[in-house]
């Protein structure tokens, strides 16, 4: 088990330079950062001077070696753009994504399994037939789009729900949290659910084809046969069955829903890591854009050696080819 | 609330003195020196103020001076004379030594504001209310530069050690970039940098109380969300308000748009010198130069057009590269041709390019009004007398380089002019590229003539003199056809009806210059 842990150390290491290498590369294309920071009036030569106290005229590996060491020390420079510390820049944004990206995690696991069993159950019904449809709608629809939609049906028709931003925050040891004032809970439900409609359409679908495929094993029917009573055939024997492959979706969605939610704060300035991101690409802010591709990274890396190791704890038998593996 | 108002079908505010804010971007700092941004100085003209002003026709206006001139027998040194009772928000008194302190500040070495008083050799404090400015030689234009150079209170910045403006390339934030200490109408109450900023009126300033005690400033990138959040009655006022939207909330009931003319031409510009162009597939001579395809090229666009088409009306066709309100615009000037493409086909055969040739046109995407669109629009202009042209389209950060490296042949840009008069366009944009000139001078055009007379206007005290001179060079700049102007841009701001505010050139509405209807 340790060296399993230490192997996927490793592993993560790597991945997160060669991400880093490869940011790196691609901001040489995103243009040039100094015309976001100086008007039509500043003179070349300042321009020039301003360049190369920012070591922008340094060769790429100086460049890159200055950022890699930096980073170690979580030092990620000073944002082009908004002239603040680039970490600070994050720490204060990560709460607002952060929320956003649970709250819809939580939307699309609970409605995902309810109507993943319920269509599995009936697969047959009015009711089933109607939610397949309407989620293969809520797949193919861009995210942005569905935003946009439910701005103009709720905020600005009906005028029940705020169109953009977070509302009223409160700030609980540093952690600046809208989930304590009604303004920050309304705000949260446009962008919420919009965040989590392609999850919870992709959860629906993968409960119930694997729950349609466990009921119709021998155990099921040989529990049947016993009399145990459906309802815990469906939800005792079934529906753990096929935690699995959920579980396994769920913890890699949730690394998505965070990188995701870049349009979903775009629509809906939600003030976030991921519009920073959006923001920092427009300017070509490259110390902030690093730094989020870095974190998303990081995020990814984390979720997956998490999941790893739930898979031993949930299902035995891969302890022992694991085990066997090495 | 926003529903119940929207159902009455009136949109007033909870309280008629809030104003809620939207633009699509934020300031960058609170550092009053440290960028020459538009977004940042209309931020912070609400909360520091500068010592003259600019009113919507472009004059200067008193504002923390009330008087300046030259001073009597020596045309190297301006006077200016102080506005008295004037108190920072802390409460200390504005006096001319806070001046001579800004004005020093704003010409250190990470200060982005100190081109623009790169010809003041000192600052003195004759005494409490006067100031006087040694120039290093005559400068009858400087106090045109003063219009975004706010005053800072020497105590405070010595106190919270920002007596250097912040220097972000040596990875520096100070203290500054988040609190401020201005003489403005307003104090900065609360600021989370890309969300919201609010302001709240000052009882201790000097002028008149305005309508507006509060401002509520959020930022809102997306343009669909931003009118959104006016519709819905979330913000009172929308800066930066997209073209296609402004047909559709000029007829919606409860909001009015207001526009008007913008400071900033748009322009083409191509290629000078006899050197074949880069991207054409005529390989031993540059089309560019023939003077004959330049009026071709002049003929063979319909600025009407692309008014109608591509900005749905709101533009102002335009013959010169300067909006109307900038000194040395002139009616004659400004004129253009109706497009004409026979002309213009026998001018280039009368070139010798009867046959047509390539050219790739450089545009950015993200920089102006529909730049892309347009580019596209003169490109198919262009095809009609036989210029092939490849749009090449990118975003600013990436079509600027270009231009500053002289790497184009072709390209779209735009200009405005914050000094208000003409020698602006001419220092960067006509005179030859070199040292502290040409700076934007993509095209390389090159005219020594011009260039004397450009740099005489720098020092040139005699007014009538100087506007001669300024006709003159205009004269050979249209008759050489330096450049391609298409239009000046339009602004627009939407607001609540019940709220007035005309159109700002330099987009920098002021909000305590708004009108509340009750």
């Amino acid at each position: 088990m340790l060296a399993f842990i230490l192997r996927r150390l490793a592993q993560s290491i790597v991945v997160m330079l060669v991400v880093a290498l490869i940011s790196f590369m691609l901001f040489r294309f995103v243009g040039d950062p100094l015309v976001s920071m100086v008007g039509q009036d500043t003179r070349l030569d300042e321009i020039a001077a301003l360049r190369e106290r920012l070591g922008l005229n340094d060769p790429f590996y100086i460049q890159f070696f200055n950022f890699v060491v930096n980073a170690l020390q979580g030092e990620f420079g000073i944002s082009y753009r908004l002239q603040q510390p680039v970490m600070d820049l994050i720490v204060s944004r990560a709460p607002a994504t952060l929320e956003l990206a649970f709250t819809s995690a939580l939307i699309a696991l609970f409605m995902g399994l309810a109507l993943g069993v319920y269509t599995a159950i009936r697969p047959n019904g009015v009711v089933s037939r109607f939610l397949m449809t309407a989620s293969l709608v809520g797949v193919s629809l861009p995210t942005f789009l569905i935003g946009i939609a439910l701005i103009y049906v709720f905020a600005v028709e009906l005028g029940w729900l705020p169109s953009y931003g977070r509302g009223q925050t409160v700030n609980l040891g540093g952690w600046q949290t809208g989930f304590l004032t009604e303004s920050g809970l309304r705000s949260l439900v446009l962008p919420a659910i919009t965040l989590s409609l392609y999850q919870m359409t992709l959860i629906m679908r993968l409960v119930r084809a694997e729950m349609l495929e466990v009921l119709r094993s021998d155990y099921i029917k040989f529990a049947r046969a016993r009399g145990v009573p459906q309802r815990r055939i469906n939800f005792g024997h079934a529906l753990k069955n096929t935690m699995v492959p959920v579980i396994t979706i769920t913890g890699l969605q949730l690394g998505s829903i965070i990188a995701f939610a870049v349009v979903t704060e775009t629509v809906f300035q939600w003030p976030g890591v991921g519009l920073l991101f959006i923001q920092s690409v427009q300017v070509v802010d490259v110390p902030v854009m690093a730094a989020y591709l870095m974190l998303i990274a990081f995020v990814f890396v984390v979720i997956n050696l998490v999941v790893d190791l739930l898979y031993h704890v949930v299902d035995p038998r891969l302890r022992v080819s694991t085990g066997t593996a090495k | 609330m926003a529903a119940t108002a929207l159902a009455a079908g009136l949109v007033t505010s909870a309280s008629a003195e809030t104003v809620r804010w939207a633009r699509s971007q934020d300031a960058t700092t609170l550092d009053p020196h440290s960028q020459n941004l538009g977004t940042n100085h209309n931020f912070l003209h609400h909360i520091y103020e500068t010592l003259v002003d600019r009113d919507n026709d472009g004059a200067l206006q008193p504002r923390l001076a009330t008087e300046w001139n030259l001073k009597e027998g020596d045309d190297t040194v301006w006077v200016f004379t102080l506005r008295e009772g004037v108190t920072f928000h802390d409460g200390a008194p504005f006096t001319a030594d806070d001046v001579v302190f800004s004005i020093e500040r704003a010409k250190m070495e990470g200060s982005n504001m100190r081109q623009l008083h790169a010809d003041v050799e000192s600052v003195t404090a004759v005494d409490d209310y006067t100031v006087e400015f040694q120039m290093t030689g005559p400068s009858p234009i400087y106090p045109n530069n003063l219009t975004n150079t706010f005053m800072m209170d020497r105590e405070w910045s010595e106190a919270n050690d920002v007596v250097e403006p912040q220097d972000f390339a040596a990875g520096e934030d100070n203290y500054a970039v988040r609190n401020t200490n201005g003489t403005g109408p307003y104090e900065l109450t609360s600021r989370d940098p890309d969300v919201r900023s609010v302001m709240t009126y000052y009882e201790g300033h000097w002028g008149e109380a305005p309508d507006v005690t509060e401002i509520q400033y959020s930022v809102i990138s997306e343009n669909a969300t931003r009118v959104a959040a006016l519709l819905s009655g979330e913000v009172d006022f929308v800066q930066d308000v997209p073209v296609q939207d402004i047909q559709r909330l000029s007829t919606q009931g409860g909001v009015k748009v207001e526009t008007g003319p913008e400071n900033r031409s748009i322009f083409f510009a191509y290629r000078f010198g006899e050197e074949p162009l880069r991207s054409s597939n005529v390989t031993d001579s540059n089309p560019f130069n023939s003077p004959q395809v330049r009026e071709a090229m002049h003929l063979a666009v319909d600025r009407e057009a692309i008014r109608q088409v591509v900005m749905r009306g709101q533009s102002d066709p335009a013959g010169v590269i300067v909006p109307p309100f900038v000194n040395g615009w002139t009616e004659e000037l400004n004129a253009f041709p109706a497009p004409d493409v026979e002309r213009a086909r026998e001018l280039m055969a009368e070139a010798g390019y009867e046959d047509g040739f390539s050219v790739t046109l450089d545009t950015p995407n993200n920089r102006y009004v529909n730049d892309e669109a347009i580019a596209q629009a003169v490109a198919g202009m262009l095809s009609q007398i036989g210029i092939n042209v490849t749009l090449a389209s990118r975003p600013v950060a990436q079509h600027s380089p270009l231009v500053q490296n002289n790497e184009t042949d072709f390209y779209l840009f735009g200009w405005g002019v914050p000094t208000f008069d003409s020698a602006y366009n001419f220092n960067d944009l006509v005179h030859t590229k070199d040292g502290d000139y040409g700076a934007y001078n993509g095209g390389l055009y090159s005219n020594p003539e011009l260039d004397a007379m450009i740099e005489g206007l720098g020092t040139e005290i005699d007014e009538t003199v100087r506007d001669q001179a300024i006709a003159d060079i205009w004269a050979t700049v249209q008759e050489d056809r330096v450049f391609l102007p298409i239009h000046n841009q339009v602004l627009a701001y939407a607001m609540n009806e019940n709220l007035t505010l005309p159109v700002q050139p330099e987009n920098q509405p002021r909000m305590y210059e708004m009108q509340v209807a009750e």
